[in-house]
């Protein structure tokens, strides 16, 4: 899968799990961008992202991510369909 | 069962008008997640639970410290969260000696809770297993390892419920058993979190809980009513015939059923109120109940059996007309998503489970949903099916009579009354728990509770039981008075289970109350009324009964006011007998 297509159901997770329709990411975007994008939040992101594509991250990797790119990095790793 | 995001949503709306359950939840691990499933499941039960969330690891001070948060926000529930996870790390750091006396050690923790806060409810959270393979299976044999602890933890926190009423052991150990080790826990979501269950084990634990506390509160189910085709047996009775049923042991299907109908059974004894409800001809249908070697329920398990071709609707209307229990304490179970639908559709309260289309997996599902709830069991319950198939008998006795109080009569009802014994404690709490049509206060008592008010001497708790020429009906009446000056004796709770309306009941129980408050010299009894969601049956029942509504008093529900010295006692057809 394409960076980009990734980028793009990420944004929807996002949408779906903060409920909130107006959220665009993009690739340099952080915690601090999004409002509802909290430590909580983050871990029903995580889940919801790791069931989409069927993956699983490691700790280090859930810890590690600094902006949308980097997460999406771990994804694209995975090599998704 | 619900997404977390789904029961997270249930926040949004506005719950401010449901009832607000104060619940405090103490963890040692993260507890948000689970603190926020909680009260969105809450909303589903129609509660507003006000929920403490302690520091997580904070269990000791806010138990020990009389000027703890917890102290002063007085919970109503308790729920104790220790996990195994946490539990592992302290039994590795011990020594061997201290090992063997882990559960020991939790379990003196967990009673001194249960004393501390004697008033609250403590839903104690069990400990799912975590094999640690450092013995592999010969853990079994060595009482300091982990799997040994754990194990014997689980069994002595059953047993603890004996010595603590007010102990409710919430069995999440058979979440994981259901759902495996895997599905409750992530490793990479603890390491990162402290959260110790999977985002996806949440709803299903916190549903454990909130169906401790929902129960307790009175809103357990009663009644399991069963379609016949399909559902207790394979194939169609009218159109297969008796030897063509799938039904018994052996290979097929038949198995199935048979262990369908092992578990209502099992339900049945419980004192669950099995019923029958379909398309059938009766006699017809009740022929297997009679004659089929492999039936395991009989005519004499189902309190109320409706087979004939009016709509299942209109036969469920029927049932809740001679039970008189609320459609929401009713399960109803039907391989048919088409009669499934009209059901719910007609019947929003009720509780239809979506039976899977094969039924190999009936069960297991059925396992699965945790129906049957229950904070309170007592050996009397298994005689509730007699109860009610003897209430069918009197509807139709009933029918002979011209006026009332010929049948009233012809009744020969007699009415045993007590105050509290060690062996009607479990039943007066279960009547406040469970009781909610002919509930004047709506107040619950758990058992604890009501041991307690044994020992008050400003407090008459007055029981009755009410047997006639049909059977025993057992303890279907409690009045709780309580003094509160020296002339005024107030009616804290008056509870009758709907079984026993339309008898007289009403009159029996305050022609004895007033005696019993005649005999400790108050002059006036005070009666309240407080509106619930369904005791609107008892609304005028203290007008109807000769009490005067009082004027000009300061309260937010009506009271009302009876003087004793100018009562007479009313009419009734129930003999009071004399205990020994």
């Amino acid at each position: 899968m394409e960076r980009n297509e990734i980028l793009k159901h990420v944004n929807e997770i996002f949408r779906d799990v903060l409920d909130n329709e107006d959220i665009i990411l993009t690739e340099t975007t952080t915690a601090d961008d999004v409002e509802e994008w909290d430590s909580l939040t983050h871990i029903q992101i995580i889940v919801a992202v790791e069931k989409y594509f069927n993956i699983r991250f490691t700790s280090t990797e859930i810890l590690s991510w600094k902006n949308i790119g980097e997460l999406i990095n771990s994804i694209a790793d995975r090599n998704v369909a | 069962m619900k997404t977390y995001k789904e029961i997270k949503a249930n926040l949004k709306s506005d719950i401010s008008s449901l009832p607000t359950i104060k619940v405090a939840l103490l963890g040692d691990s993260a507890t948000q997640f689970l603190a926020t499933a909680i009260k969105g499941l809450g909303v589903d039960c129609g509660f507003n639970i006000n929920l403490f969330e302690a520091q997580f690891n904070q269990i000791e001070i806010q138990i020990e410290n009389p000027a703890s948060e917890l102290h002063k926000f007085q919970p109503k529930y308790i729920v104790l969260f220790q996990s195994t996870h946490k539990l592992c790390v302290e039994h590795a750091k011990m020594g061997v000696d201290a090992q063997a006396n882990l559960a020991e050690n939790r379990l003196d923790s967990v009673d001194r809770i249960c004393e501390a806060y004697e008033s609250s409810k403590i839903i104690c959270l069990n400990y799912p297993e975590i094999g640690d393979g450092v013995f592999g299976s010969y853990c079994n044999s060595v009482e300091s390892s982990f799997t040994y602890q754990v194990r014997k933890l689980n069994y002595e926190l059953m047993r603890l419920t004996a010595k603590r009423h007010n102990l409710y052991v919430c069995d999440i150990a058979e979440v994981q058993n259901k759902y495996g080790r895997n599905f409750m826990f992530s490793p990479n979501v603890y390491v990162c979190t402290e959260m110790v269950l999977s985002l996806d084990a949440v709803p299903l634990v916190a549903s454990r809980i909130v169906d401790i506390i929902s129960t307790s509160e009175g809103k357990a189910k009663k009644c399991l009513i069963l379609d016949l085709d399909n559902t207790l047996w394979g194939g169609i009775i009218g159109d297969d015939g008796m030897a063509g049923i799938q039904l018994g042991h052996g290979l097929g299907i038949g198995k199935a059923f048979c262990e369908l109908q092992l578990w209502v059974k099992k339900l049945k004894e419980r004192g669950i109120i099995i019923c029958i409800c379909s398309k059938n001809d009766e006699e017809v249908a009740k022929e297997p109940f009679r004659t089929h070697p492999d039936m395991i329920l009989h005519l004499d398990d189902i309190a109320v059996f409706m087979a004939n071709w009016e709509t299942k609707v209109d036969n469920i209307y029927a049932i809740q007309k001679i039970l008189n229990i609320s459609y929401d304490s009713m399960v109803f179970l039907d391989d048919n998503p088409f009669e499934r639908g009209i059901i719910r559709e007609n019947i929003p309260e009720i509780c239809v489970p979506e039976l899977p289309k094969d039924p190999a997996d009936y069960l297991e599902y059925l396992y699965s949903l945790n129906l049957f709830e229950t904070v309170s069991f007592s050996s009397l319950d298994s005689e509730r099916t007699h109860q009610y198939q003897v209430q069918s008998q009197r509807h139709k006795f009933a029918k002979t009579f011209a006026n009332e109080s010929d049948f009233l009569k012809s009744l020969e009802m007699t009415s045993c009354v007590e105050g509290l014994t060690k062996f009607n404690i479990p039943r007066v709490a279960q009547l406040t728990q469970r009781s909610n049509q002919f509930n004047l206060r709506t107040v619950r008592y758990s058992q604890s509770d009501i041991e307690r008010m044994a020992t008050y001497s400003d407090v008459f708790c007055v029981n009755f039981t009410l047997s006639d020429r049909f059977g025993d009906n057992g303890l279907i009446c409690t009045v709780i008075l309580k003094r509160i000056d020296e002339n005024a004796a107030f009616i804290d709770t008056w509870v009758m289970s709907c079984r026993v309306l339309n008898r007289g009941m009403e009159n029996f129980t305050l022609n004895t109350i007033v005696d019993i408050a005649r005999k400790n010299g108050f002059s006036e009894i005070i009666g309240e009324y407080i509106r619930s969601p369904k005791n609107k049956m008892v609304e005028d029942h203290y007008l109807s009964l000769g009490f005067s509504e009082m004027e000009g008093e300061e309260h937010d529900n009506r009271r009302y006011v009876l003087h004793i010295d100018k009562y007479c006692n009313k009419e009734c057809y129930i003999k009071k007998q004399v205990t020994k």
